[in-house]
Parts: C-alpha cells; sequence; structure tokens
C-alpha cells in the first residue's frame, strides 16, 4: 500500500509526442524553414571563425581587449585564447562561439522588439512577466526537451534551446529601461510634437541603452552557460568536450576543456560589460 | 489687443471612464466624494478664461488645484474630458493626430518644472529637437540653436552634457529649446519652482526681459504668490480645479474676491506690487497761485491740514506751503509765491511703494505724485504707505 497506485498512471507523454508528430506532419516546412535558415547564419559564423588564423585571432582579441577597456586586458585576452589554443582545444572554442554568437544575434532580434512592446503595453506585460519568471527559474536542461521535440539532435535545437534560456535578461531589461525613461522626459518630447517612431528613437531608446547593453551583456553570459549543456543534444564544441571527459572519467581533459569554458567567459563579459559602459551618460 | 487663447467650460477627469462623471460634477458632488465613490480624480472643473496676445498670464494654486492639469490640455498632453479650447480661433480639441503634431512643432512649446531635458544629449542637441522634429536643415537648425543657446546666456557651454550644469542653467537650457521653434505659446509649469532664491529671481528678470523682446503669450503656472504678482499682467487662482478669480495683481489686492483669496494674499509682499498710482487719493484741497493767501489759509482750516500743495492753472506743481507760514505772511504782507517751499518728496505714478517707504518716513510732507508734465495727480500720506504694507 506504500507504492504509488499503477493504475494512476496518467499517459500524457503520449500525447504531447501526438501533438508533436502532428505539428510536424502539418506545419513541417515552417520548422524546416527556420531550421535552414539557422544553420546557414550559423555555418557561416562558424566557417569565418575557423578560417581566422590562430595569429590573426589573437590580434583581433587584443585589439577588442583594448578598445574596450584598457591595454593591459587586449594583452590578458589575447593570453587567455593563446593558453586554450595550447590545450590544442581552439577549433571547439570557436565553434562554441560561434553558436553563441547566433545564440545571442537571435535573441536580440527578438528579445529587444518584444521588450520594447512590454515596455509600451501593460496588458503584454502582465501576460509575459510570469512567463520570463517561469523561464529563469527552470532548471537549463529542461529546455533541450521541447528543442529536441521540434529540431531533432544537432545544432540547431542547441541554437533553439540556447536562444529560449538567454533570452528574458535583454527583454526585461530593454523594459524596464524604456518604462524607466522618466515620464517628463517623454512629455517633453511630445510636447514638441514628436511622432511615436521619434520619441522612441531619439529619446526612449538612447535613454535605455545602458540598461539594455546590461541586458546584452548577460543574455550573453547566459548563452555561454546554455551552450555547455547544449553539448547534450549534440552540439559541437568545449561543452562537448566536458561531457565526454565526463562519461570516460578524464579529469585532464575534462580540466582544460572546462578552464577554457571559464577563459571564454571571463572574455566575453569583460569585453561586452566593457562595451555596455561606453554607452552611459556622464551624469 | 487680439485674444490669442480662450477656453471655454474646460473639465478633466482622471479615470477609467471619465464621461458619466461629468454629471456628477454638475450636480455639486464634491471632488473628494467623487473620488471616494467612482475612483476618478477631478483635475480640472469647468473653467473658462481667455488670455491675450503677447500676455504673460500667470495660473497659480496650491498642490494639487489643478493648474499642471490646467496647462497640459493647452497642448494636448492631457486630453480634455469636456470643453473647447480656441487658439487663434480654431478648437484644437479637433485636431486630428496631424494636425495635433503640426500645431505642437510650430505654436506651443513648453518648459518643465524639473526642465526634462534629454540627458543623453548635448546641451546644443537638446536646444536643436524641435528643429529636429521639425525636419529643419541640420546646418539652419545648429545656426538657430545656437543663437538662442546665447540669448540665454548660455554661450560656450553647447558641448556640455545637461547634468553638468546647474539647475539655473539647466533651466535656461530648457527656455532656449522652446524659445529655438519660435513658438506663439510659451507654457511653463512652474519653471523656477526647483531653483534657489536668487537664481529664481534672476530667472524671473530673464523672462521679463526676454518678453519685452519677444511678446510671445506667455502662460505661467506658479504656487508662489510673490512670482505671480510679479510677472503677471493677469492673474488666476486656483482652488480645487476651479478659478476663483482672474484679475490685475492690483485688482486681487484691492478686491480679493473671497476669504480664500483674501488668505493667499495676506503674506504677500504688498511693497512690490502696488505702485504710488494704487494707493494715492486726490487732494481733498488745493490752492492755485492766483487764490492768494487768504483762500490757502480757509482751505487748511476748513480740511484741517497742516500744509497744502499750490499749483498754476495747469496743474502744475509749483511748491507747498505751511499753514504757520501762511498765517505769519499774512500778518508781515508777504505774497503766496514768496513762502513756497520745495523739501518735500515727488515720485510717479508706477513707483513700487518699497521705494516710498523711506520718503514716507522721512519727510514731514506729503508726497506729491506727478506725471512727466509736472501736473499733479495725487498725494500719498505717510499713514497710507504704511497701512498698505500689512
Ligand atoms: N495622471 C493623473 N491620474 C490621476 N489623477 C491625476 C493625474 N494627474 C493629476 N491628477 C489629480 O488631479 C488633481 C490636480 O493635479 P495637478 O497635478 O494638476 O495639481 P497641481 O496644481 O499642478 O499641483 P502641484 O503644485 O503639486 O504640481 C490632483 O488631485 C491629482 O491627484
Ligand atoms: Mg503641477
Amino acid at each position: 500500500m506504500s507504492e504509488f497506485p499503477d493504475f494512476l498512471r496518467l499517459e500524457i507523454g503520449i500525447y504531447v509526442d501526438n501533438f508533436v508528430k502532428w505539428l510536424m506532419h502539418n506545419h513541417g516546412e515552417f520548422f524546416d524553414a527556420i531550421s535552414k535558415g539557422i544553420l546557414w547564419f550559423l555555418l557561416n559564423i562558424e566557417k569565418f571563425l575557423l578560417w581566422l588564423p590562430w595569429w590573426l585571432a589573437l590580434v583581433l582579441i587584443f585589439i577588442i581587449g583594448w578598445r574596450s577597456k584598457n591595454l593591459r586586458n587586449g594583452l590578458t585576452f589575447a593570453f587567455l585564447i593563446f593558453i586554450v589554443g595550447t590545450f590544442g582545444l581552439w577549433d571547439y572554442m570557436m565553434m562554441t562561439l560561434a553558436i553563441v554568437l547566433t545564440s545571442v544575434f537571435i535573441s536580440l532580434l527578438l528579445g529587444i522588439p518584444m521588450g520594447i512592446f512590454m515596455a509600451y503595453s501593460s496588458r503584454l506585460n502582465t501576460i509575459m512577466r510570469p512567463i520570463l519568471d517561469g523561464m529563469q527559474t527552470m532548471p537549463s536542461f529542461v529546455y533541450l526537451i521541447p528543442a529536441l521535440m521540434l529540431f531533432d539532435m544537432g545544432k540547431v535545437p542547441a541554437i533553439f534551446a540556447t536562444t529560449i534560456y538567454a533570452i528574458p535578461p535583454v527583454l526585461r531589461l530593454t523594459d524596464l529601461g524604456i518604462r524607466r525613461v522618466p515620464k517628463e522626459m517623454v512629455e517633453a518630447a511630445h510636447s514638441f510634437g514628436s511622432s511615436s517612431w521619434q520619441t522612441l528613437t531619439k529619446v526612449q531608446l538612447p535613454q535605455a541603452l545602458p540598461t539594455i547593453m546590461t541586458g546584452i551583456n548577460q543574455t550573453t553570459m547566459m548563452a555561454l552557460a546554455m551552450v555547455v549543456i547544449a553539448s547534450m543534444i549534440g552540439a559541437k564544441g568545449l561543452g562537448l568536450e566536458v561531457l565526454k571527459a565526463i562519461q570516460h572519467i578524464d579529469i585532464a581533459r575534462g580540466f582544460e576543456a572546462g578552464i577554457s569554458i571559464v577563459f571564454l567567459a571571463i572574455i566575453i563579459d569583460r569585453v561586452s560589460q566593457g562595451i555596455a559602459n561606453r554607452f552611459k551618460y556622464p551624469e | 489687443m487680439s485674444i490669442k487663447v480662450k477656453v471655454e467650460n474646460l473639465t478633466k477627469i482622471f479615470g477609467r471612464n471619465p464621461k458619466p462623471i461629468l454629471a456628477k460634477i454638475k450636480k455639486g458632488t464634491s471632488k473628494e466624494t467623487i473620488l471616494a465613490e467612482t475612483g476618478h480624480a477631478v483635475g480640472v472643473n469647468n473653467v473658462s478664461f481667455e488670455v491675450n496676445k503677447g500676455e504673460i498670464f500667470v495660473i497659480m494654486g496650491l498642490s494639487g488645484s489643478g493648474k499642471s492639469t490646467l496647462i497640459r490640455c493647452l497642448n494636448l498632453l492631457n486630453k480634455p474630458t469636456e470643453g473647447k479650447i480656441f487658439i487663434d480661433g480654431e478648437n484644437i480639441i479637433d485636431y486630428d493626430n496631424k494636425q495635433l503634431k503640426e500645431f505642437r512643432q510650430k505654436k506651443v512649446a513648453m518648459v518643465f518644472q524639473h526642465f526634462g531635458l534629454f540627458t543623453h544629449r548635448t546641451v546644443l542637441n537638446n536646444v536643436v529637437y524641435g528643429l529636429e522634429i521639425r525636419g529643419i536643415h541640420e546646418e539652419e537648425r545648429y545656426e538657430i540653436a545656437k543663437k538662442t543657446l546665447a540669448s540665454v546666456g548660455l554661450e560656450g557651454w553647447e558641448d556640455k552634457y545637461p547634468n553638468q550644469l546647474s539647475g539655473g542653467m539647466q533651466q535656461r537650457v530648457g527656455l532656449a529649446r522652446a524659445l529655438a521653434n519660435d513658438p506663439d505659446i510659451l507654457l511653463m509649469d512652474e519653471p523656477f519652482s526647483a531653483l534657489d532664491p536668487l537664481i529664481k529671481r534672476e530667472m524671473q528678470q530673464e523672462l521679463l526681459d526676454i518678453q519685452s523682446r519677444l511678446k510671445k503669450t506667455i502662460i505661467f503656472i506658479t504656487h508662489d504668490i510673490n512670482e505671480a504678482f510679479k510677472l503677471g499682467e493677469r492673474v488666476a487662482i486656483m482652488k480645487d480645479g476651479v478659478i476663483e478669480q482672474i484679475d490685475t495683481p492690483e485688482e486681487i489686492l484691492a478686491t480679493p474676491k473671497n476669504e480664500y483669496i483674501k488668505n493667499f494674499v495676506r503674506d504677500i509682499d504688498r511693497s512690490k506690487i502696488l505702485q504710488a498710482k494704487n494707493i494715492m487719493f486726490k487732494p481733498s484741497a488745493l490752492v492755485s497761485i492766483k487764490d492768494g493767501l487768504k483762500i490757502a489759509i480757509k482751505e487748511m482750516e476748513q480740511s484741517g491740514i497742516s500744509s497744502i500743495f499750490v499749483v498754476d492753472t495747469d496743474r502744475k506743481l509749483l511748491g507747498l506751503i505751511t499753514i504757520d507760514d501762511a498765517l505769519k505772511a499774512l500778518k508781515e504782507n508777504h505774497k503766496l509765491k514768496d513762502i513756497l517751499i520745495q523739501d518735500y518728496f515727488t515720485t510717479e505714478p508706477e513707483t513700487y511703494i518699497q521705494e516710498l517707504i523711506p520718503m514716507a518716513t522721512e519727510s514731514k510732507y506729503p508726497i506729491a505724485v506727478m506725471d512727466e508734465e509736472n501736473r499733479l495727480l495725487g498725494i500719498i500720506v505717510r499713514v497710507s504707505v504704511l497701512s498698505n504694507l500689512v
């Protein structure tokens, strides 16, 4: 009597499976098109990153670090990347970076306009808020399941899962940034006869930009975190190396891949923060 | 004088469904009851007034009296619930989107209490904003903006950001931004309230200077009655969304319409509002130079006064005689013109009583108010200067 009764087994999984099958059957082209588009974008970025000669990459990362903050940062970043190279993980790093960049790009493409709509419509806001809360409390690998269902294994579902996981910060902070623009400033814009578009582009977005940049920074970091997990559904890269190392209890390999992810995280964080700081206005 | 702005029976109610509330107000239900029963806030209640072209019209009232609500209706930042607003004869409430945009771009500009400056734009780019929205050519708009900035004394600050400026300077930017568009009407919602007293006085003077050059139609909001009376050619006093009185400052001081306004003007500094012409009176007795001594003495005795002004046939002031001198002169057979004395004060009708106070306390004789041709308009006795101060 202490065990859960068998006859109460609710086989809801089957219905979900059927629904997905129905979706695939009737709207397959739609998912195909998305899949192709994402893949095309990703492969081009990946091709470029893998083509990039290693020394040129070092120089580029040095310049980016230097311009976004200072000389020391530039040198540090170049050194960190160099270390990853010496681990023999260069190509894996670039694959990971390609997925991160693609996911961030899609997140911004969807997240910023949606954030703007949320700021304008309190109804949309009340609908979206609990959804976003839910998305952020859910354990990250739960996203792998719908990604798998819709896109099978591979890079596209990895990007899909990463994007869904990473989109909330930029969405939230775009919304917040626009809402926080002082009322008087928006009214001033209206009082000069600005159209809604002019008010948005000349006042609200520039005012919200520092906040949005913070959101972009957070989104990027979350994308990186998710990419590692997304390796479970077939995204090649540093994450997969860690996963393999765990499966083979290969501590050495696991350490090298793990530390490479940390380095990549540091660089991405600092660079995007450095860029974000450039958008602050004198207070 | 032509009428620039004409507001008719304007009512603004805040809330979900304001129209049905109108009937309640018309029945005389109070603001508080309406808020408690329906959750609707009455901002402005059945207000009518007119503003002349080139006038500074001040709306004053305590916090929550509906001043901001009213002024924001004038450029439709607030949509009126009922009523009409005619500007140059057109009812702006009937404007469609395009007309409204054009109206805001060309005819009216607003200056905000907390400046409302765009902190992401430089000072120059703030001033340029209105012109940019209108699509004025880039070269021209920067030229206009620079000139306007210079006219409010901000030359050399073009490339600073608003937050790098003091409050007074920020409001100059706000003013320049509004003026750059060359609007007919300037709406100013407590523009100087956030400034400290010294800067505030400076800005008030600056506004008066600018106004004497540009002759805009200015609607100015304040809760400071001294500011209202200093700037306003006419002043409207609001209470609970209703205008209680509209008059010139002098008229309000002289004949406050009710207890509320009387209380309001109690702590005003009258010495800076009232002028000689407001407190002078026609001399009860006056002698002409050709009347002679005997008549002069008789006039003084009849009116019970100890001195009297002497004028010529054109009512030009010649001097003053005292009763003592007159009696002595009569005994010694001197003429009226021999005993005229000149050591009294004279003043123009537009002098503020502030400046009359020292004269009044120093002089034994009344102060003579004269026009440019030296004609005697009236006299002011010491008592009336002092009694008008309280
Ligand atoms: N957006 C709004 N929504 C609801 N009620 C409002 C709104 N704006 C103003 N009110 C109400 O309308 C009334 C008049 O407010 P208003 O801001 O016009 O006063 P004010 O005279 O400008 O006061 P202050 O000197 O504090 O600026 C107040 O009771 C206020 O609560
Ligand atoms: Mg106000």
